[in-house]
């Protein structure tokens, strides 16, 4: 299973990371948005966080499928 | 309806002049419209450049739902949407929103709900340029 992940603003910037594929870590539970970011960040997601799967908003713990482009971004900021 | 993701300037009085020149005449009794600007001030500090960045793709899907929630919501007769992105000056427009209907509740209630969903769900984020260096903008302040 691969993964996109993609990470903006503020997050892009402190994590160094734009954009890369990730092949979950072997296991029996669903793969969820939040492990993912645990996984290639090295730290639990922050509570302001918002995420989106395939460009829809879905909650931290919202599973993933193969191919998914998950996103994580901080609170919006336009207007 | 017309909703635009934009990277370039952005003339919104114009512009809804434009839109509106467009449109069957007579039918409208009300027209609201929003606009945000770029001020050259923000928690005391002044900012002198700011940059708008954004989510091609998931920006305009998002920004496209919200003008179809409203036109099911109220009944509009036209809605005209464009948000700038990337390099923006202070004074500079970035957002126009217009809805046009035949009556003023709807109209502003319409624009209402617009500039709130997408101040606070629309995927952009400011990068302000102050005296001492770029910050992100932390949030939004409550409507």
């Amino acid at each position: 299973m691969t993964i996109n992940i993609k990470l903006f603003a503020r997050f892009r910037e402190q994590y160094r990371l734009d954009e890369t594929e990730v092949t979950p870590a072997a296991g029996d539970a669903p793969v969820t948005a939040a492990a993912l970011w645990q996984q290639v960040v090295g730290e639990p997601l922050p509570d302001s966080a918002l995420v989106a799967i395939n460009m829809e908003y879905v909650a931290p713990d919202a599973p993933v499928a193969d191919g998914d482009e998950v996103a994580f971004f901080p609170p919006v900021t336009g207007g | 309806m017309h909703v635009e993701v934009r990277e370039g300037p952005l003339s919104p009085w114009q512009e809804l002049a434009d839109f509106e020149a467009g449109l069957p005449g007579g039918k409208s009794g009300a027209t609201a419209s929003f606009v945000g600007s770029m001020r050259d001030f923000n928690e005391g500090e002044s900012v002198v450049a700011m940059f708008l960045e954004h989510y091609p793709g998931m920006t305009d899907k998002f920004l496209r739902r919200i003008a179809t929630e409203a036109a099911e919501r109220w009944p509009l007769d036209a809605l005209f949407l464009v948000h700038r992105v990337g390099e923006i000056r202070p004074a500079d427009a970035i957002v126009v929103i217009g809805v046009w209907s035949a009556h003023r509740r709807d109209a502003f209630e319409a624009c209402r709900y617009l500039i709130e969903e997408l101040k606070s769900r629309a995927p952009f984020w400011k990068r302000e340029t102050r005296p001492d260096g770029p910050h992100w903008v932390a949030g939004n302040t409550p409507g």
